[in-house]
């Protein structure tokens, strides 16, 4: 009886639904068969991804988590944020893959293999913070276009890789290089080989820092596919778009990178304040570097029943691009008063910092516990969405959770 | 007598024979009913061809309380439209997702047309962004939204 579900004359209608066209010889097609096009189509089996993320787009795959699901110190693939602006390589052939230096500021252009990355250069492993700079864009208004991610565009694994300063070293770069720009092996979704679905970068201060890397592990393994296999950029604390996947080309600029995604009003906000719903004009938009301050309470989930007289014990993470989380607080009373919560240091640069306190209600009722962090230069989220930006970039207004005391 | 007997035996033949042979189809009909999800695909013979076909047709074009069950699209003039000419390289999801003004929805037709391959959308265009503008249009917001859909569950 369970089988008919899967392939009964309904779910045969339904698979060419989702195929979008008529299976030809459907009706004698072998019952345990799903066609391809089905089996690629189920994007918690084909990217190991927990049930309970959200699928905002399926083409372009676009997954995010929901906050109680980034509960883990360190991300794990299943539950880590899927972004993609073009269609998955199909075809990666990691053994023979390359990756080749050019551009203006190259003192010659130089082809490494994979295998050569690996073994010439010396590994780093850091736990980094990757957060889509789209993250929180469901809250403005009017609103913005593009995917609508919520909470749950952030993650933070370990990456282990190569510096990227250390590989510059070895292809010589001139003094007047100014930016780094990534080119890619994803297709744009026109299927259209002359155009890039993105190539980002960032100036040669961040491409240089320690914790740039190219890295071909996650959490110790080979990267997944969806996020990257086998090699991906990888510059923690600024849009998680900089940090390119299935890498195969990295330009050095003379100038700023004007590849995909680069100009216009993508990844960039106003250079001055405009009010909601104001045009603004592409010479006025600037490139977002590092992420603002925020923070996530991934422990409880919002919805949390809880006996009277019992401490509420919760618990999260925080972050500051860049910048490091000198303090994180929270409120039961929408802000009326702050309360400290215990912040641990983070383990490496750019690294999410893990934040915890208990909590006691005074009375049963409804309460929302918000969360507030507070970078080291003092700048702290604010409880309502921040200024209105016309591609709806850096919400990080605080996160909050609904919990009944009863 | 004997005569008329014959009469009904000639006529209770062919009477007889009709009503085993529905006996028999209700028969064949109830087994393969009862084997239907154990029964391989090949048992159906090609007579079953076009049932499958008109039930995948229906399908794709199937409309639940209003929405379009393939795309997610409300139904509306101008959905066809939409589905015709915006589901092609992107899913429909990246529309659905998306509340924009008829201004915006203009404008983001003239950025695929520029950047992303979008073709002359011609007299359809006028219904595109009518639908669009129509049942994806802003919604009010303001600064900050209260909590939405929360889901009570008891924390052990």
């Amino acid at each position: 009886m369970k089988r008919r579900n899967f392939v009964g004359k309904v779910a045969l209608g339904a698979m060419s639904g989702i195929i979008g066209t008529e299976i030809v010889f459907g009706s004698s097609m072998p019952l345990e068969y799903k066609p391809l096009a089905l089996q690629d189509n189920d994007p918690y089996k084909m990217f190991a991804k927990d049930k309970e993320m959200v699928v905002l787009n399926d083409k372009p795959w676009n997954i995010e988590a929901k906050a109680h699901l980034l509960d883990d110190r360190i991300t794990p693939n299943k539950s880590m944020f899927i972004r993609n602006n073009g269609l998955i390589p199909e075809n990666i052939d990691a053994q023979n893959w390359t990756l080749t230096i050019d551009g203006e500021s190259v003192k010659q252009n130089k082809t490494y293999t994979l295998a050569e990355l690996k073994t010439k250069f010396k590994k780093y492993t850091y736990q980094l913070t990757l957060e889509c700079g789209g993250n929180g864009r469901n809250e403005f208004d009017p609103p913005a276009k593009g995917n609508q991610w919520t909470v749950g565009a952030v993650s933070c694994a370990n990456w282990t890789g190569i510096r990227l300063k250390d590989l510059l070293e070895d292809v010589g770069i001139k003094q007047d290089a100014v930016y780094i720009g990534y080119h890619a092996q994803d297709l744009h979704l026109t299927r259209d080989p002359n155009k890039e679905p993105i190539s980002r970068g960032v100036p040669m201060k961040k491409a240089l820092m320690d914790e740039t890397i190219l890295a071909f592990q996650m959490n110790g393994k080979d990267i997944p596919l969806a996020h990257g296999y086998p090699l991906r950029l990888v510059a923690g604390g600024w849009p998680a778009s900089v940090s390119g996947k299935w890498i195969n080309r990295i330009s050095i600029r003379n100038k700023e990178h004007d590849g995909e995604k680069m100009t216009g009003s993508s990844y960039r906000v106003p250079k001055n304040p405009v009010a909601p719903g104001e045009e603004v004009k592409d010479s006025e938009m600037a490139i977002i570097e590092s992420m603002p301050v925020k923070s996530l309470i991934t422990y409880p989930k919002s919805g949390a029943l809880l006996e009277s007289g019992i401490t509420l014990k919760i618990r999260g993470h925080a972050w500051a691009g860049e910048l490091e989380v000198s303090k994180v607080m929270y409120s039961i009373d929408f802000g009326a008063t702050w309360n400290s919560c215990s912040l641990e240091k983070p383990i490496n640069r750019l690294a999410w910092q893990h934040f915890s306190a208990g909590i006691q209600f005074p009375k049963k009722g409804y309460y929302e516990v918000w969360a507030k962090a507070i970078d080291s230069n003092g700048e702290a989220q604010p409880m309502l969405v921040p200024g209105w930006n016309p591609k709806g970039y850096l919400n990080n207004a605080c996160h909050r959770i609904a919990v009944k005391v009863v | 007598m004997a005569k008329s007997e014959k009469n009904k035996q000639n006529f209770k033949s062919p009477y007889r024979l009709l009503i085993s042979g529905f006996l028999l189809l209700v028969v064949l009909l109830a087994v393969i009913f009862y084997f239907y999800d154990k029964a391989e695909a090949t048992l159906f013979d090609t007579s079953n061809n076009d049932i499958e076909y008109v039930d995948i047709e229906e399908d794709i074009d199937k409309i639940e309380n209003g929405i379009h069950v393939r795309t997610g699209f409300i139904e509306a003039v101008g959905m066809q439209q939409v589905i015709n000419n915006c589901t092609n390289c992107h899913s429909a999801k990246l529309v659905t997702q998306n509340r924009m003004s008829k201004e915006g929805w203009t404008a983001t037709i003239r950025w695929m047309q520029k950047t992303q391959n979008l073709w002359d959308l011609g007299e359809n265009e006028g219904v595109i962004v009518d639908y669009l503008a129509k049942n994806y249009g802003p919604i009010k917001k303001g600064r900050r939204e209260g909590l939405k859909d929360i889901e009570w569950y008891p924390l052990k």
